[in-house]
């Protein structure tokens, strides 16, 4: 019971990274109809914005309060900018054309940003500073949860629920939903939707920075192809919740960081990358539009 | 008659080839020839999936793993028995040996032609990126438990697979994959491949069985990848799963959407373009990875067809070919 404990708060944590990721996933796919495979990398710029945004506010020594969030607003900010310069460059002429080729477009970008990485930061794994500093405490008998873990959980809640205040309470929200729900019926409504999708993309971008920087504190190694895996797998959460559903992503985000974990602990940490996978199928021929999805009337 | 005089003739220019060429290119050309070959292969055969038949699927590296792990398996396993055995009777090892390859090759093709029917089989649910996101899964799962099967080498890899690609039989089987394909889309039969692609509601209500058409394609588009596979795992003599990645999977589709959604020389041109372009930047050294993904985003913007869209590169000797499409002789001839 007590390891059983253990490895669900283990893989809340994870699954909260997941979730993070699979928002932008999820946004994006849900206006633009697109599978943005790009996004695993930026989550990978965003933890190596945050590792240069560190050395700013005087890391590896100490550092305060208000520069871990200085790092993290760094971080968001520049991938927020990244994200945009990707739709207007590669997705925004693509508007028009068949969707595969936006989809390699995509995987287009996705290599770019990797080998530019590469070139950028080198090959090699470099070490985030620890910013903050890591303890322990006992939650139950025997339940540890780290304060890394913690931050973890806590800024990705945070975020998500600044995420829902902005879809649900303001315009641009508003005019989010109105786009995803039929493109050229909002644009009609004097909704300029070029401005909605770059938007989208730039939040959707802050937040898998963000995610880049949560994992970087609690896993300090960091390198250029360190998106590849998470990226792929967030897809898997966002479609296992219901592509294009914000509470699905989380939902899907959260299940697979379990999954992930329980497997780890309690089979074999060789079939973790299969896990994911083989519950995404499975889900999928149970009920084809993910968990939260809602189901789309054939056109006859 | 003058059909199966041209094969005679490319027969004897191929083997001929597949003699000289390595005493007269370096081996790294060689190589990379081949490989051009195995990408053909590869590419053509999930244009069958993807393209005429609309069905989105990336998962083709784990049908070029299942093929290329089965036949490795049995040439390393079984091929020294076999051998044993004709030696005995006095056979020539050589030629027990080729056809023990060939007929494993085929024998890891059937084997992904049976994973291509089980996946084939959500493609009657799903549809779309739901599709090609399970078929992604697909291939990571055959990739994983191929991982942890040690009699294949699991984490280590299988090495020591006897080789025995050539030139010859890379180009026989690609040959064989383009001539299927083209057979299977052009023929009037055929035809209810495209028009699943078309319109799938449309095609259920002209009577066609689109279950059996789109699960068929899958099983055809796995049979020639597990082949690709094979050809791969007796050219190298080893095999690893990090070379059957989704990112191998995006490669092949890649080929496919650059050459043209639908068209068979498309796939061909795209897939020795992008097989040589890689290497033809190495040159520039770390650069070369960033140029390759530049020039994709350019083509896609400039061309988002595809380079050939839906049309085929015809010359006037292809037509001259004894496997013209509605003529009944060419049902029987395609072992060339």
């Amino acid at each position: 019971m007590q390891e059983f404990l253990q490895q669900l708060v283990n893989g809340i944590t994870w699954g909260s990274i997941y979730a993070l990721i699979a928002l932008g996933y999820t946004m994006v796919y849900g206006i633009l109809r697109l599978i943005n495979f790009a996004h695993g990398d930026v989550y990978m710029v965003g933890a190596f914005a945050a590792y240069f945004a560190a050395r700013l506010v005087g890391a590896p020594g100490p550092v305060s309060l208000i520069g871990a969030v200085l790092v993290l607003l760094i971080a968001m900010g520049s991938c927020a900018l990244l994200g945009v310069a990707i739709e207007r460059g590669a997705y925004k002429p693509l508007r028009k054309s068949p969707r595969l080729t936006a989809l390699i477009t995509a995987i287009g970008v996705s290599l770019l940003l990797e080998n530019l990485g590469i070139i950028v930061f080198g090959p090699d794994p470099k070490f985030f500073p620890q910013i903050v500093t890591s303890r322990q405490m006992e939650l139950v008998s025997g339940v540890v949860v780290g304060r890394h873990q913690i931050i973890v959980l806590a800024v990705s809640v945070l975020l998500m629920l600044l995420l829902q205040l902005i879809v649900l309470k303001t315009k641009i929200g508003k005019a989010m939903r109105a786009v995803s729900f039929n493109k050229q019926a909002a644009s009609l409504m004097g909704i300029s939707t070029d401005n909605v999708i770059t938007f989208t993309f730039a939040i959707g971008s802050a937040l898998a920075a963000a995610a880049g920087v949560l994992v970087a504190l609690s896993n300090p190694k960091i390198d250029p192809l360190m998106g590849i895996m998470p990226g792929i797998k967030a897809f898997v959460a966002a479609v296992l919740g219901g592509i294009g559903n914000i509470p699905g992503a989380m939902l899907g985000g959260l299940i697979m960081g379990i999954a992930e974990v329980m497997v780890v602990g309690y089979v074999s940490s060789t079939y973790r990358d299969a896990i994911a996978f083989a519950l995404l199928i499975v889900i999928l021929l149970v009920k084809p539009t993910g968990l939260l999805g809602t189901g789309m009337a054939e056109k006859v | 008659m003058r059909g199966l005089l041209l094969v005679l003739v490319v027969t004897i220019v191929l083997v001929l080839l597949n003699f000289l060429l390595p005493a007269l290119i370096n081996p790294y050309l060689f190589q990379i020839l081949i490989l051009c070959g195995i990408n053909v292969i590869l590419a053509v055969s999930l244009n069958l999936v993807n393209g005429f038949t609309g069905q989105f699927s990336i998962g083709h590296a784990g049908f070029m793993a299942i093929g290329g792990y089965t036949s490795a398996a049995l040439t390393y396993y079984l091929g020294p028995h076999v051998l044993g055995k004709a030696a005995s009777i006095g056979l020539s090892p050589a030629i027990v040996g080729t056809s023990f390859f060939v007929l494993s090759v085929v024998v890891g093709g059937l084997a992904s032609a049976v994973a291509g029917f089980l996946v084939g089989l959500p493609s009657l649910r799903l549809r779309g990126d739901y599709l090609a996101i399970v078929t992604l899964g697909f291939g990571e799962i055959i990739r994983v438990i191929i991982l942890n099967v040690n009699a294949v080498g699991g984490a280590r890899g299988f090495a020591d697979i006897p080789r025995y690609t050539n030139l010859f039989w890379v180009s026989f089987f690609a040959f064989v994959t383009i001539l299927v394909v083209r057979n299977i889309t052009t023929s009037t039969h055929g035809r209810a491949f495209i028009s699943v692609r078309e319109d799938e509601i449309a095609a259920e209500a002209l009577g066609i069985n689109t279950t059996h058409y789109k699960v068929l394609a899958f099983a055809i588009g796995a049979f020639f990848a597990g082949v690709a596979g094979g050809l791969f795992g007796h050219y190298l003599m080893y095999l690893h799963t990090n070379s059957f990645t989704f990112m191998k999977s995006f490669e092949v589709v890649i080929m496919v959407v650059l050459g043209g959604m639908g068209s068979i020389t498309g796939s061909v041109i795209a897939a020795g373009f992008l097989t040589i372009l890689p290497e033809a930047l190495r040159p520039v050294k770390e650069f070369r990875m960033v140029i390759y993904a530049s020039l994709l985003i350019f083509l896609m913007i400039a061309r988002p067809q595809g380079l050939l869209g839906m049309r085929e590169l015809s010359l006037q000797t292809f037509r001259s070919l004894p496997f013209r499409p509605g003529k009944k002789r060419t049902e029987g001839a395609q072992s060339g």
